[in-house]
């Protein structure tokens, strides 16, 4: 390895007393690519605040990160200004805030090189190189952000990171809040960027399959700690650590094999329609959901995979066509009792509860459709019992649980009117590999137990493929296409399938091992 | 600041204990008058004094406190159950016709200045405690139901809420069960702040001469009876003017010490 830029050893922190970092040792090589890999709370995002001298308030670390011969971890605030932006700059996950929305971005790309002493004029000359050089060669430098897609905000703020020329880039979850085709092409930027310029790149992700593509060296992080590091490729192939064997295997969900299913439809739609004046959000979808079944349906955003799932669950009316439920009307003409056969978990396991209602009010709540049964209490218990909760949990609130476990509460929530379909609506996206794991290994059992049909939405093609039976493509309001899974990943028809299933990221076969790859 | 909610809250409980107190107790009859013994100074038996009709200072004080404490707590309270309603109503039907007329209804009684149809009321039906009551708390909607309304409308946009609506349920369920126990903390605060402004409307009034009527006493009446005398018995001005702003002052510091102590996204910043 090259010598290092920047060189942290032993680094620990502290915030107000709780151990965040233990003895992170890391290097970062200039013209490569260093990994950082772990599930959230892991000390990933504080690592890399701790390079930027931007720890919250109560923090104390000890150790060094060593840039140029000067130890990062003991400067002043002042001499940060000189660092920040000009040795060390960064882009984060969320392009809709990053930006300052009532600024053009030319401006805002120009404003670190005006905070350090260039002429106006010559700020906008850079300004404009950069948004050249991010691949936004016909985007003006008086734009305002919301004029902007999500992808192209990215590139913007990656533009304003590298605009004076940082050595070091930090990129914390870069392309998580983007679409799979978008989050390809600024992949392929940040790369170019290392290639062309010598950058060096910290690139933090909790996807296993960016880094399997971008990364020269991974190091994988587990509670403030690395647990692992060494070169990418070697890495992957060693399996050494149990942990990251653990990310792996839960990263790399096994493609659902092929069985039978009944052939009766339980949710189908012809045709449906849904307009918002001119515009078309759902044009002509036809497909059917057969009992015991899973069906994926996959898109990007904006393609109208909410819109069709709101009109499913009778939220929204439909400008066309129709939609049957067990063979009576669906969509908005479903009764209180037609309704209690079709339930929903939604992506948030934070914004899924109130937050001042106890467990057992909440999971009971779709009884409002069917009338409260008078065993309602065991019935909740019951639920919690078979999503793995312990019946003791009924009068927690939710701030009580963690993210997996709220999960497992919006699908008791979803079981306790005994439906026949459950519409996982992004249900398994915020969530951590293993835990992730683990909630598709619970709506598989509960599927075969209860015979349950499942629409399940989601942008996130390895899900996809590890749940479904077969799946839906849509883009722009329209199925393009349909077929059983291994048909659709294994031998896509349409172009736009295509393009979706080479874009998104994975770790090639060969680095896994037998295990990982076959179930 | 715990500072603010802990000044804020002596000071609001002294006045509402004095408030309460003279409900049962006062140390002197505020109705009688003694001109025998008018403009003493402070004593044993009138420890502030007593005012040009003879009448104990500190008893009209803590009859004032009373009397401006009703006034505001009725008008938040007619605020409050009439905006909040309006004001949930109008997020339920976010961007329909129904918002935009109560919103806009809303913008009406916004657009008129508060004291002067306040003015206007006491004037047509005369001035009573009751119609000052009534003045104050018709202005009090509007700002209601503008709290109610923005604090609700991120809230319809959560997946509970999303899952109510799957669970069957409607528009006035939702708001009773999910919206209205979330907005809450944002209603208490707003309603320390409309109290507070409640009592220096009803001050205003009974200055102008058309809020409580004698012998109820009032701070704002004590004021102007006294502003002939400020040369030569200037504590008769003092005093009730020091009990408006302190009371006015306390509820202030109250809400901002409730606001930061309410709002978690506040108190992490804080941390």
């Amino acid at each position: 390895m090259t010598v290092p830029l920047v060189n942290i050893t032993d680094l620990s922190l502290r915030i107000h007393g709780t151990p965040i970092l233990r003895d992170v040792d890391l290097a970062i090589a200039p013209g490569q690519v260093t990994g950082l890999v772990g599930e959230s709370g892991s000390g990933k995002s504080m690592t890399a605040l701790a390079l930027m001298g931007l720890l919250p308030k109560g923090s104390q670390t000890t150790g060094a990160a060593d840039l140029d011969g000067t130890n990062l971890l003991t400067l002043a605030e002042r001499a940060w200004l000189n660092i920040r932006g000009n040795d060390i700059a960064m882009i984060f996950q969320e392009p809709m805030t990053a930006l300052n929305p009532v600024h053009p971005i030319g401006a805002q790309i120009a404003e670190t090189l005006r905070l350090h002493g260039a002429p106006r004029a010559e700020a906008a000359c850079i300004a404009r190189d950069r948004l050249d050089r991010v691949g936004l060669e016909g985007v003006a430098l008086d734009r305002y952000p919301h004029q902007l897609s999500g992808g192209q905000r990215q590139r913007v703020c990656i533009a304003m990171a590298i605009a004076r020329r940082p050595r070091l880039l930090i990129a914390d979850e870069p392309t998580t809040a983007l679409d799979v085709t978008t989050q390809a092409q600024i992949l392929d930027l940040l790369h170019d960027l290392v290639r062309d310029d010598g950058m060096a790149l910290l690139l933090i992700t909790h996807d296993l399959g960016v880094v399997a593509q971008m990364a020269d060296h991974v190091a994988v992080m587990q509670t403030g700690a690395i647990v692992e590091a060494g070169p990418t490729e070697a890495l992957f192939r060693a399996h050494r650590h149990p942990y990251t064997r653990d990310l792996l295997h839960a990263s790399q969900p096994p493609p659902r094999p092929a069985r039978k299913v009944a052939d009766t439809p339980v949710l189908q739609a012809r045709d449906v329609t849904r307009r918002y004046g001119a515009a078309t959000a759902v044009d002509r979808v036809s497909f059917a959901l057969h009992r015991g079944e899973s069906l994926g349906l996959v898109g990007e955003s904006g393609c109208g995979k909410s819109t069709l799932t709101r009109a499913l669950l009778g939220l929204e009316p439909v400008q066309g066509g129709q939609i049957t439920l067990m063979g009576r009307p669906g969509g908005t003409a479903m009764t209180p009792t037609d309704r209690a056969r079709i339930s929903v978990v939604f992506q948030d396991p934070y914004g899924s509860f109130n937050p001042r209602w106890p467990v057992a009010k909440l999971i009971t709540e779709p009884f409002h459709l069917t009338g409260r049964p008078d065993d309602a209490r065991s019935r909740a218990e019951a639920a919690l019992t078979k999503v793995g909760l312990a019946p003791s949990d009924m009068d927690k609130y939710p701030h009580e649980f963690s993210g997996g476990q709220r999960q497992r509460i919006a699908i008791a929530r979803a079981l306790i009117t005994r439906p026949d379909v459950l519409v996982l609506d992004e249900a398994v996206s915020a969530l951590d590999v293993r835990v992730r794991a683990q909630v598709l290994d619970l709506l598989a059992d509960l599927q075969t137990r209860l015979g349950l049909s499942y629409l399940f939405i989601s942008h996130d093609l390895t899900v996809i493929r590890a749940v479904c039976d077969r799946a839906l493509v849509m883009q722009a309001g329209q199925i393009v296409e349909q077929g059983p899974i291994h048909q659709i990943f294994d031998a896509p028809q349409t172009p736009y399938t295509q393009t979706l299933i080479a874009a998104a990221p994975t770790i090639p076969a060969p680095w896994l091992r037998k295990e990982e790859t076959t179930p | 600041m715990k500072g603010a909610l802990l000044i804020g809250s002596v000071l609001t409980t002294l006045f509402v204990a004095a408030a309460l107190v003279s409900l049962i107790w006062l140390p002197h009859d505020i109705a009688r008058v003694d001109i025998g013994a008018r403009l003493m100074p402070a004593s044993l038996a009138h420890p502030l004094g007593t005012d040009h009709f003879g009448r104990d200072l500190l008893s009209m004080l803590m009859a004032g406190a009373r009397t401006s404490i009703a006034v505001a707590l009725v008008a938040v309270g007619i605020g409050l159950f009439a905006g909040v309603p309006l004001g949930l109503w109008a997020a339920a039907n976010r961007g329909t016709w129904l918002d935009e007329v109560i919103m806009r209804g809303n913008d009406v009684i916004f657009a008129f200045p508060s004291l002067v149809i306040a003015i206007l009321i006491t004037a047509v039906f005369g001035p009573s405690a009751l119609n000052a009551i009534l003045a104050i708390g018709i202005f009090n909607i509007p700002v209601f139901a503008r709290v109610a309304r923005g604090g609700a409308l991120p809230l319809w946009t959560l997946d509970y809420v999303m899952a109510a609506r799957v669970a069957g349920k409607g528009k006035v369920l939702i708001s009773a069960q999910h919206i209205l126990p979330n907005i809450t903390n944002l209603l208490i605060v707003q309603a320390t702040i409309q109290f507070s402004l409640g009592i220096l409307a009803e001050a205003a009034l009974s200055y102008v001469g058309l809020g409580a009527q004698p012998p109820t006493a009032s701070w704002g009446r004590m004021l102007s009876d006294a502003q002939t005398m400020i040369y030569t018995e200037p504590h008769l001005t003092v005093l009730p003017g020091l009990a408006i702003v302190l009371m006015v002052l306390g509820l202030n510091l109250l809400g901002d010490g409730l606001r930061d102590q309410l709002d978690p996204r506040l108190r992490r910043v804080r941390l």
